[in-house]
C-alpha cells in the first residue's frame, strides 16, 4: 500500500519550476552519446548481417546526402538507429531484410553485381525504376513498396536528431511565458491576419 | 488461497482514480467521508515520469510506440488496446477494440483535453426524433456542474450562443495559429462554424496551478499542472482532507454483497503479491470505466444476483457506444516554405468546428464535430515521410533533402467525431471460457455500426474534401469508397466507449436511476461513462465530471440524510 504521506509528497510537489530536468537530461544524455560516438569501437549491427549493412549505409546516404545545410544520414547515425528499430519492432523485419534482398537481386539481374558494387549510374538506373511511385511499372512494385518506407524510415531518422531539427528550423519544445499567436512575417506569408 | 481482509470499513470504497474516481473521492472525502480508493494500475510521478520537453533523440527509438505505451514511449499513458496477461475477445465477424490505461488517473492523464458541454438536444433525443433514448435528466439539472467544474478545473473557449454546444465560463483562449486562420478563412467561406476550441488547459492561474507555457504536450503529462488531470485537480485535494487511502496494482475482481442485497466492499487482487484482498465499505462507486465497471458488475454473481449486481434488468453491457470517427489531411501549397517560427501552442487545435448543419435535411440523423491539426509541430519519426503522396512524387538525394525541408508543416489534418446510435447489436457480455491471468472472467464484445454512422462519416469526409480545395490544397488521400465503410475507425479506436450501466427512470431498461445508484441495490453507484444513454459527438470527460459531481454530491447529502 502507498502511504498517504509518500501520495501527498508525489502529487502536491510538482512545481512548475520542475520541468527543466528533461532539457537538462537530454543535453547529458546527447552529451553522452557524442562521446560514445567519438571514443567507441566500430558500431556492429544487432538485426543486420554486414553485407546488409553495407547495403544500408550506402543507402541511406543516397537517399539524404549531405549538402550545404547539413550532414548525410550516416554522418547523424541513421543505420545505428534503423538497427534499433528492426530489434525493437520485429514486424519490420522480414520486409526489410525482403526488401534489401529484392533491391540486390534486381542489380544481379541487370548488372551482375549487388547495388554496392554497382556505378553510379547503375544504381541511379535502378533506384529511377522505384523512387517514383506513380511513374513505376507495375513489375517494380516490390520494390516500389520497399523503397517508400526505406525513405520513410530514412527520413525519420533523420529529422528526429538534432542536426535534423536545426535544419527544419524547428523551434519549439521549450517552455513560452505568453502566447502571442503568429509572427507577422508568417501572417503575410500564408496571407492572413488576426483582425 | 487465504484473502486477506482489511478489518477496516471505509464510509466508501471507490474502484478507479480517473475522472469519475478522482471527482468521487474529492467530492466525497471534502464531504467527511473516509474513502478507499482502488486503483488497477501503477502510481504515476509527473516528476519521475513525465517526459515533458524530451526531444526526439533523447530516446534511440526516438519517441516510437511501445507495447506498454501505444500512444508512443513520450505519451503519459501507460497502456493501450492491449495489455499483457488482460486480454478480452470479439464475436466471430465483430470487432471492439479496448483500450485500457492502467495508472493513477487513468486516461486523464494523456487526453486531448477536449472540454465539451453536452446540450440541452443531447439528453432527450428519442422525444425529438424517435431514435435512441432519453437521459432521465435534462442540460439544466446538470448545468450546474458543468459550472461548477469549469470554475474548478478551468478551460478556455469562447462563448457563442450556439443552441446545442453550450457556452461555459471560459479563460480566454489562445489566438489561433497562422494555419488555423487559413483553415477558418475557408470553413467561413463554406458556412461551416469555426470557432475557439474548448480545451481544459489553464491561459490563467487558477487555485494554484500556473498557466500553459505553450509547449503543446499535455500529452505527456503536464509538469506544471496546466492542464487537467485527476492527479493533478482532483486528488490532491482529497488527499489533503486526510480521508484517503489509496492502493495502486489493485485489480478490482468482484462487488461483494451481504444478506441483504447490499455492497459491502470489493475483492481485489494486489498484482504485485498476487494476494487476494478484501475491503469494506457502506457504500461502493464503481469507476472503472464504462466497460470495467460492467464486467465487475456482470462478475459480481451470487445466490441473490445470478446474473451479476444491478442486473435485474438484464442491461448491464447493452447499448455500449463509441464515438464515429475519420480523419484526413490535405497538402496546402500556400503552407510551402513556411516562416519559420514556434506553433506549438497550447498542444490541440486552437479551434474547432462544432455540428454546424440540420440533421433534418440530411440522409443521417446526428452531427459530429471537425477537429484539426497541421503546421510545424515537433519532428517525429513521420517527418519526410510519405513523400510519394506529395507533389514530389518521391525522390531520393539532394532534391528530396530539401524537399523534405519544404514540405515541413504544408498540412493540414481534420478528424471528425459524430454521435453514434446506441443498437442492440453493440454491447459486451461475460466471455464464457476466457479468464485474464488472476482468473477474472473478460469481456466479449460485439459491434455493428448502422447506416446512420456509416452516412455520416462519409459526410465527414466530403467535408474535409471540401475545406482543403478551398484552401488551394490536395487531399493526401482518395475518397474512401462505401466497400470500406468510408474508413470509419473500428469500434473503440476513438476511445469514448461509454453507455454500458445505462441509467433511466424504469428499472426494467435500466440499471441505474437518475441519480447512477443502482436500481437493485441502494449503495452502489456508478461515475464513469457507464450511466450515458447517449454519446453525442461532444467528448465525454466533461459530462463524466459534471457528473461523477451530481452522484457524490447526493451520495453525501443522503448520507447526511441518514437514507444511505
Amino acid at each position: 500500500m502507498t502511504s498517504r504521506r509518500d501520495v501527498l509528497k508525489i502529487l502536491l510537489a510538482a512545481p512548475a519550476a520542475t520541468f527543466t530536468w528533461t532539457e537538462a537530461e537530454a543535453a547529458q544524455a546527447a552529451a553522452a552519446a557524442r562521446t560514445a560516438r567519438a571514443t567507441a569501437k566500430p558500431f556492429v549491427p544487432k538485426f543486420f548481417t554486414a553485407n546488409e549493412y553495407k547495403l544500408v549505409r550506402t543507402l541511406v546516404d543516397i537517399i539524404i546526402p549531405k549538402d550545404e545545410r547539413s550532414g548525410s544520414a550516416t554522418d547523424v547515425g541513421v543505420p545505428e538507429f534503423m538497427d534499433f528499430m528492426m530489434i525493437d519492432q520485429p514486424t519490420r523485419q522480414v520486409a526489410m531484410r525482403g526488401g534489401l534482398a529484392w533491391l540486390d537481386v534486381d542489380c544481379q539481374q541487370r548488372f551482375d553485381k549487388i547495388f554496392v558494387d554497382c556505378t553510379a549510374a547503375e544504381r541511379t538506373a535502378v533506384l529511377d525504376d522505384i523512387a517514383w511511385p506513380a511513374k513505376a511499372k507495375p513489375e517494380h512494385a516490390h520494390g516500389v513498396a520497399f523503397f517508400n518506407s526505406f525513405r520513410d524510415l530514412t527520413a525519420g531518422g533523420f529529422w528526429t536528431t538534432k542536426v535534423g531539427i536545426e535544419d527544419l528550423q524547428y523551434l519549439g519544445n521549450r517552455s513560452v511565458a505568453r502566447w502571442n499567436g503568429c509572427p507577422p512575417e508568417a501572417l503575410k506569408k500564408l496571407g492572413v491576419s488576426y483582425e | 488461497m487465504q484473502i486477506i481482509r482489511n478489518r477496516t470499513v471505509y464510509d466508501v470504497v471507490i474502484v478507479g482514480s480517473g475522472a469519475g474516481g478522482g471527482m468521487a473521492a474529492k467530492v466525497l472525502t471534502e464531504a467527511g467521508a473516509s474513502v478507499m480508493m482502488l486503483e488497477a494500475g501503477a502510481m504515476f510521478d509527473t516528476r519521475r515520469d513525465s517526459k515533458m520537453l524530451a526531444w526526439p533523440y533523447s530516446s534511440p527509438r526516438r519517441g516510437a510506440a511501445i507495447p506498454e505505451r501505444q500512444f508512443g514511449e513520450f505519451d503519459a499513458g501507460w497502456g493501450g488496446w492491449t495489455l499483457e496477461g488482460e486480454p478480452y475477445t470479439s464475436a466471430p465477424g465483430d470487432r471492439f477494440d479496448w483500450f485500457r490505461t492502467r495508472m493513477l488517473g487513468g486516461r486523464t492523464n494523456h487526453w486531448g483535453r477536449i472540454s465539451l458541454r453536452f446540450g440541452p438536444d443531447d439528453f432527450r433525443r428519442k422525444s425529438l426524433d424517435g431514435l435512441g433514448d432519453d437521459w432521465p435528466i435534462t442540460y439544466d439539472e446538470l448545468k450546474p456542474y458543468y459550472d461548477s467544474i469549469d470554475r474548478h478545473i478551468g478551460l478556455f473557449g469562447s462563448n457563442e450562443g450556439l443552441p446545442n454546444d453550450p457556452d461555459g465560463i471560459f479563460q480566454p483562449p489562445p489566438k489561433p495559429r497562422c494555419y488555423e486562420l487559413l483553415i477558418k478563412r475557408a470553413a467561413d467561406k463554406l458556412n461551416i462554424t469555426c470557432i475557439a476550441n474548448r480545451l481544459s488547459i489553464l491561459t490563467q492561474p487558477l487555485n494554484d496551478r500556473p498557466a500553459c507555457h505553450y509547449c503543446g504536450q499535455c500529452g505527456r503529462s503536464c509538469a506544471s499542472h496546466s492542464n487537467f488531470s485527476s492527479p493533478s485537480v482532483l486528488l490532491p485535494p482529497a488527499l489533503a482532507t486526510g480521508r484517503l487511502t489509496m492502493v495502486v496494482n489493485a485489480m478490482a475482481r468482484e462487488v461483494t454483497v451481504d444478506e441483504n442485497g447490499l455492497a459491502n466492499g470489493v475483492s481485489y487482487i494486489d498484482k504485485t503479491s498476487g494476494r487476494e484482498n478484501h475491503v469494506r465499505g457502506r457504500i461502493v462507486v464503481l469507476a472503472a470505466s464504462a466497460c470495467e465497471s460492467a464486467r465487475l458488475l456482470l462478475n459480481s454473481k451470487s445466490s441473490k444476483f445470478p446474473h451479476g449486481l444491478a442486473n435485474s434488468s438484464g442491461i448491464v453491457g447493452k447499448y455500449l457506444t463509441d464515438t464515429t470517427g475519420t480523419s484526413a489531411s490535405g497538402f496546402i501549397p500556400a503552407m510551402m516554405d513556411g516562416h519559420p517560427h514556434n506553433e506549438d501552442g497550447a498542444s490541440g487545435a486552437h479551434l474547432f468546428m462544432p455540428w454546424w448543419l440540420d440533421n433534418k435535411k440530411l440522409d443521417f440523423p446526428r452531427g459530429y464535430h471537425i477537429e484539426l491539426g497541421g503546421g510545424r509541430r515537433m519532428p517525429g519519426l513521420g517527418t519526410g515521410g510519405g513523400m510519394h503522396r506529395y507533389p514530389a512524387g518521391g525522390g531520393y538525394g539532394t532534391q528530396f533533402k530539401d524537399d523534405c525541408r519544404r514540405y515541413y508543416g504544408s498540412t493540414v489534418g481534420f478528424s471528425g467525431r459524430g454521435e453514434m446510435i446506441p443498437n442492440e447489436n453493440s454491447y459486451c457480455e461475460i466471455d464464457p471460457t476466457v479468464v485474464d491471468r488472476w482468473g477474472i472472467p473478460v469481456l466479449r464484445f460485439h459491434w455493428k455500426w448502422s447506416d446512420y454512422e456509416l452516412k455520416q462519416v462519409k459526410h465527414m469526409h466530403e467535408t474535409f474534401r471540401a475545406i482543403i480545395h478551398e484552401m488551394g490544397g490536395t487531399p493526401m488521400s482518395a475518397m474512401p469508397t462505401a466497400a470500406q465503410q468510408y474508413d470509419i475507425a473500428p469500434g473503440g479506436r476513438i476511445i469514448h466507449e461509454v453507455g454500458c450501466v445505462r441509467m433511466g427512470n424504469d428499472p426494467k431498461t435500466s440499471a441505474l436511476n437518475s441519480n447512477c445508484q443502482a436500481h437493485d441495490c441502494r449503495n452502489l453507484f456508478l461515475t464513469d461513462g457507464g450511466p450515458f444513454v447517449t454519446n453525442p459527438d461532444k467528448n465525454v470527460t466533461w459530462t463524466i465530471l459534471a457528473l461523477a459531481m451530481r452522484t457524490s454530491e447526493y451520495i453525501a447529502n443522503q448520507r447526511k440524510a441518514g437514507s444511505l
